[in-house]
């Protein structure tokens, strides 16, 4: 069956051309991956990242932006391989959005 | 298996290929629009590590030689309204190639 992402020929408009700047989050998962990928510690392959970038469900896939889906597909690498566990992942989630609340 | 072994090419420049109309499930590099297609192997790009391997975290040894095909654009897209002479290059693993 043809992958969702395998969309090459297929009708899809015309090509975004316009630049953005990158957040400083975008910043930070390009870095985590890098970090994680290094062969030193090798924790992650980019081939790995993209299997669970085109594990995504259709609708993700289109909604999500470039790095929503690399922050996503790092996360579930990393449960697969278990150097996370998704209890862990949940716990640390919470307790980000929560400091998020208490900010000025 | 040591991370050197690689295959040896099948395929040398200038010889027809077909692009097997596989669809195993997984993680593959070879794009949908071109499989079942006949081409011509352009150049050889090296040899390198199974990616539908390496996607399971696998080591994907033996290497796998790696080629850029020459596709005609009119064979791999019937509407094509461009030149006859247009072409397309696909980089693609070995093991989807066989002999045309």
């Amino acid at each position: 069956m043809r992958g969702h992402h395998d969309m090459g020929g297929l009708p899809a408009g015309p090509v975004e051309r316009s630049e953005h700047d990158h957040a400083l989050w975008e910043k930070r998962v390009d870095a985590l991956m890098l970090l994680l990928s290094a062969p030193s510690r090798r924790l992650l392959r980019v081939d790995e990242l993209r299997r669970n970038i085109e594990a995504l469900p259709p609708d993700a896939y289109d909604r999500m932006t470039y790095y929503e889906r690399w922050i996503s597909a790092i996360a579930n690498t990393l449960l697969q391989r278990g150097v996370i566990t998704a209890d862990e992942l949940g716990r640390k989630m919470a307790a980000v959005a929560a400091r998020g609340k208490d900010a000025p | 298996m040591s991370e050197t072994a690689t295959l040896a090419p099948r395929f040398a420049p200038g010889a027809r290929v077909s692009v097997r109309r596989a669809d195993p499930p997984g993680h593959l590099r070879t794009p949908w629009y071109i499989r079942g297609h006949v081409g011509v192997i352009e150049r050889l790009c090296g040899a390198f590590a199974n990616p539908e391997e390496l996607a399971y975290n696998r080591p994907g040894v033996p290497k796998q030689p790696l080629y850029r095909v020459r596709f005609r654009q009119r064979e791999v897209w019937p509407d094509y309204r461009g030149s006859a002479e247009d072409k397309i290059e696909v980089e693609i693993y070995q093991h989807w190639l066989e002999p045309a």
